[in-house]
């Protein structure tokens, strides 16, 4: 297991994530920002790896990450995410949903911009399950069954989808500019078109049988109509929005009381050009499905394929305390032959950020 | 009643005043509620407290840096317990010890960060020194000859400061000339470091060259002092003899009044061979008594066996302490370990220590390493497992340690379950993931009975707001047919107000979810017909309305809005409903008019109309029906 590095934080961490590299530069991200929960006192705070303004050309990475900064946060972080270089939306479990703003040259964070009560129900707070962004759009949805639309820089909310959802919606995601999928407890996925008034969704696809509660939804890089789902059970499915709705790739990642959480990180959906064949998939995720990257079409081997990836693994709950950075690389002599399907070593961590699971 | 130990301390509650008044009290999980109550004392204030205070003995587990050492011990602790039983004896020892000195190293770890703050830092380096010295005389269980190395090793580990104080003599210009200079020498003689000790001696040797002679006898006994190696084939016998004929070479030495021009080579010479005066004299070099126990030890008794350790220990203590000072809490704690007390070790740091984490942790490794003898306690579990049911429940009062105790209560067999189901059903449980969690815990671990509770805080949270579609999946989750019922009921009390389903996603992919109760059943079968109809698939509908009916699925007082649904399939041009469901459906409209035969004198007047109304259309239209479908199937086709 080369080149993983532990840090111990003191607190249940429930999201990292990446800040954006500008498309143009080829350097890796070296800030990242993580939010906490389930603590008396949660924060979001940002990190740096590597020293500010030196790129990481060499293979291993050494040093811990530092804290850069860290401000207080009402309720736990359930999602976190950048908006842009600068700023981080975050959903807190009160149901607010809060814009920080990362000043760099005081290296402080300040709050910019609060919805609070953005997710409510008529007498409690509801959470805020799940936000993503394009910026300066924002969607955020909830255990409400809401799904907000909100503008960053604007005070008042955008459009609300009212009960979109009879039960809690727990991810979020974009398939296009203006189409957002969400995934709920009950086992749906939803997809849901901005263009059309009304509070319908366009479409509704479930794996019938129980409805075994979803987690988390990403959709494939550059096939916008391939996504996955990962689901209480452990079961990753694969759908294919166009056709049908069923799955047509079930895989059991993990034993069944375990949780999938999955993100791709943006280097790495730049960077890397993915093929299926059949069961194999094409996001990393937990170690037990097979060889991740089975089928990678090869890059000319000037470009070299880095990336990192931030996973989360509901088994991995021995590192509940610790941020884990696994630099993922591929072995460049496996790039030597055109058409040879290469492999990543399936790695047994590969989580990048484990939190509190 | 056991007598009390020690008297307890008190604690006093702000804003109370305990002459006039009395203290109601009642337990908590880790705390105490504590509250005024309206006896008065005669001639009393009037006035009084009208705050509830929370009393909290453990501030320990809130410390954000100690929370590394409870999950990182939590993981020893899990690593530990799957030590697999069927392995000899011989082979697990080893084992022991490196998780032992894996508890100190994270203990250890604790203290780097935590520098800053004082009172921890001091309790867990005697925590920590208290667990090295039990590793040390009861996992390790060193023989006699080891025994003396292993707690030299002991007291070095735990007397850091020689070194800082030999590299800054070293460093200074001339170090033979420093003032501590002696010091660092003794020292090391005292800790029975014989390399290092000579080596700063060469400084000194330099410096007189007429003294030389002297410098080298002393050289050459340290050089020669035996030092026993358990690993060679030398027998402790053997050891003995040498070390005797070595001591003897030392006491004429110091006969000979070789040492006698330098004040300082005499009294290390001294110490060689013992003289417990002149060690006493070193007293703020050594420190501590156990110190002086050790160095005693060494230069006295090397081959002393772990059952005299204890009349050492206590000699050296009284000869080191003044017969005035009260010994100290740790003082008992080190004295019982050298007599091998393991009960009164814990006994007395249960005691000292405001928190079961060591207590716990530390009995749980030695009742591993069979080392306490299993006599049950008055509450029916042994030691072990009453030390780790306090700690676990103390953890659980945690927001966010609750987790870690889950797996404690999992490796206590006699009570743990108990404990673990009463306490994890007080979680609180604000957001769905949290929940999902505790869930997901409970249903590894079979608790059916905490699972379903669960489900149905969360459905009845879903419902106080009104958020009937998540209610429905907790209680069908829950398995929970009286619940589920409700709210079925509630869905159709809405349709009947609305004329609209609500959560629709949710009813209409039921499956088999759907027979949990009867009216959920209903709900489900009900909504398949309005979708069949939407679908205008009306012989499908028509058929499952008419079986919602005559199977008695649904409950009579929805009969009326089904037969007012089965009004415009009736009034299609095509004929719908046979002849033997008209039948059917009239006889479902006898049973309900014959019920309603009493006229209801409290009912207004128009309702009454609206009903006459309805029930008029109705005959009308099923008696048209039945026409037209007896002329239907009476056609022959020609």
């Amino acid at each position: 297991m080369e080149g993983i590095n532990a840090k111990y934080v003191s607190k249940k961490i429930s999201k990292t994530r990446w800040r954006p590299v500008s498309s143009s530069s080829l350097q890796q991200p070296d800030i990242f920002a993580t939010g906490s929960w389930d603590n008396e006192d949660n924060s979001i705070s940002i990190w740096s790896i590597g020293e500010n303004g030196v790129s990481i050309m060499d293979d291993e990475f050494e040093g811990d990450p530092q804290l850069v900064c860290e401000y207080k946060h009402n309720g736990d972080v359930l999602d976190l995410q950048f908006l842009d270089q600068d700023r981080i939306v975050t959903a807190s479990s009160t149901g607010a949903v809060t814009i920080f703003q990362h000043h760099h040259n005081s290296q402080t964070l300040s709050v910019s911009q609060l919805w609070d009560r953005a997710h409510h129900y008529p007498c409690d707070n509801a959470p805020c399950t799940g936000v993503v962004c394009n910026s300066p759009e924002i969607v955020t949805v909830g255990e409400d069954g809401r799904i907000m639309l909100f503008r960053a820089d604007q005070e008042g909310v955008l459009r609300t989808i009212e009960k979109a959802d009879s039960s809690a919606i727990h991810a979020v995601t974009f398939l296009r500019t203006t189409e957002i999928l969400t995934v709920n407890s009950i086992g749906q996925l939803k997809l849901w078109d901005f263009r059309q008034p009304g509070n319908e969704p366009s479409q509704i696809l479930s794996l019938t049988g129980d409805r075994v509660p979803l987690h988390c939804v990403d959709r494939h890089p550059n096939q916008q109509h391939i996504v996955a789902t990962g689901g209480q059970d452990g079961m990753l499915c694969i759908w294919d929005v166009r056709q049908g709705n069923m799955p047509f790739s079930l895989m059991e990642a993990h034993s069944a009381e375990s949780k999938i959480f999955m993100e791709v990180v943006n280097s790495l959906k730049r960077q890397v050009d993915l093929q299926f064949k059949g069961f194999n998939s094409c996001f990393c995720c937990a170690h037990s499905v097979g060889g991740p990257f089975s089928s990678i079409k090869p890059r000319p081997p000037v470009l070299m394929l880095r990336g990192w990836i931030t996973v989360a693994l509901g088994d991995f709950f021995k590192f509940r305390h610790t941020i884990l950075l696994k630099r993922w690389t591929e072995h460049k002599h496996n790039f030597s032959q055109r058409n040879s399907p290469s492999r990543w070593e399936p790695v047994p961590h590969q989580c990048l950020a484990h939190w509190g699971l | 009643m056991e007598e009390v130990d020690v008297e307890p301390t008190t604690t006093p509650i702000p804003g109370f005043d305990s002459n006039q008044k009395h203290l109601g009290f009642v337990w908590g999980p880790g705390d105490i509620l504590v509250y005024e109550t309206i006896y008065k004392a005669s001639g009393g204030s009037a006035g009084g407290c009208p705050f509830v205070h929370e009393v909290r003995k453990d501030e320990d587990i809130y410390s954000p840096i100690l929370r590394k050492l409870f999950n990182e011990s939590h993981h020893i602790f899990v690593g530990l317990q799957r030590i697999r039983e069927d392995m000899p004896s011989k082979n697990k020892k080893p084992q022991f010890v490196s998780i032992s000195k894996n508890y100190r190293s994270v203990i250890r770890a604790c203290m780097e960060e935590l520098q800053q703050v004082a009172g921890i830092v001091s309790i867990l380096l005697a925590v920590e020194l208290i667990w090295n010295l039990c590793e040390v005389l009861f996992i390790d269980a060193a023989p006699a000859g080891s025994l003396v190395l292993h707690l030299l090793d002991w007291v070095r580990l735990h007397k850091a400061d020689v070194d800082e104080k030999a590299r800054e003599v070293l460093a200074s210009e001339s170090p033979a000339e420093h003032q501590a200079y002696w010091d660092v020498v003794i020292s090391y003689v005292l800790q029975g470091r014989m390399d290092e000790a000579r080596q700063v001696l060469v400084k000194q040797a330099a410096l007189q060259p007429a003294a030389r002679a002297m410098f080298k006898l002393l050289d050459n006994l340290l050089m020669k002092m035996p030092i026993f190696n358990p690993g060679e084939t030398q027998t402790l016998t053997e050891f003995d003899v040498k070390w005797r004929h070595w001591r003897e070479e030392v006491d004429r030495c110091l006969q000979d009044q070789s040492f006698a021009s330098n004040p300082h080579l005499e009294d290390i010479c001294k110490i060689l061979v013992g003289d417990e005066d002149v060690l006493l004299e070193h007293k703020e070099l050594l420190s501590t008594w156990y110190h002086f126990l050790v160095t005693r030890l060494l230069f006295s008794h090397p081959t002393v066996k772990p059952t005299e350790l204890h009349y050492y220990a206590q000699s050296s203590m009284h000869m080191f302490l003044d017969t005035r000072s009260v010994p100290e809490p740790l003082d008992s704690i080190l004295l019982a370990a050298f007599e091998f007390d393991i009960h009164q070790v814990i006994k007395d740091c249960s005691i000292a220590l405001n928190n079961w984490w060591f207590v716990g942790h530390l009995t749980d490794l030695l009742d591993h390493c069979k080392l306490l003898q299993s006599h049950n306690l008055h509450f029916g579990s042994n030691l072990r497992e009453f030390l780790l049911l306090e700690y676990a429940s103390g953890l659980f009062t945690h927001h966010s340690l609750w987790q870690l105790a889950v797996d404690y209560f999992d490796h206590c067999p006699e009570f743990g379950r108990v404990y673990l189901e009463l306490q994890i059903e007080r979680v609180p449980l604000d957001t769905e993931r949290k929940a999902l969690k505790v869930i997901r815990i409970c249903e590894q671990r079979q608790m059916t009975e905490q699972v379903r509770s669960i489900c149905k805080i969360m459905a009845k949270k879903a419902l106080r707001n009104n958020r009937l579609g998540s209610a429905l999946s907790w209680s069908i989750r829950a398995k929970d047919a009286a619940f589920a019922t409700l709210i079925s009921e509630r869905f159709l009390q809405d349709y009947c107000a609305n004329g609209t389903f609500s959560d629709l996603d949710l009813i209409d992919n039921l499956g088999p979810a759907m027979l949990l109760s009867d009216r959920l059943t209903f709900l489900g079968k009900y909504r398949e017909f309005h979708r069949l109809y939407g679908e205008k698939r009306f012989l499908d509908a028509a058929k499952l309305l008419l079986s919602l009916m005559t199977a008695k699925i649904a409950p009579r007082s929805f009969w009326m809005t089904l037969l007012t649904d089965a009004l415009p399939l009736l009034e299609q041009i095509e004929v719908i409903f046979s002849a033997d469901q008209t039948h059917e459906l009239m006889f479902c409209l006898e049973e309900l008019t014959s019920e309603k035969s009493v006229p209801n004198p409290d009912r207004p007047m128009q309702d009454e109309d609206i009903e006459t109304t309805k029930i008029e259309l109705l005959r009308l239209a099923l008696a048209r029906n039945l026409a037209m479908a007896i002329v239907k199937e009476g056609t022959v086709e020609v």
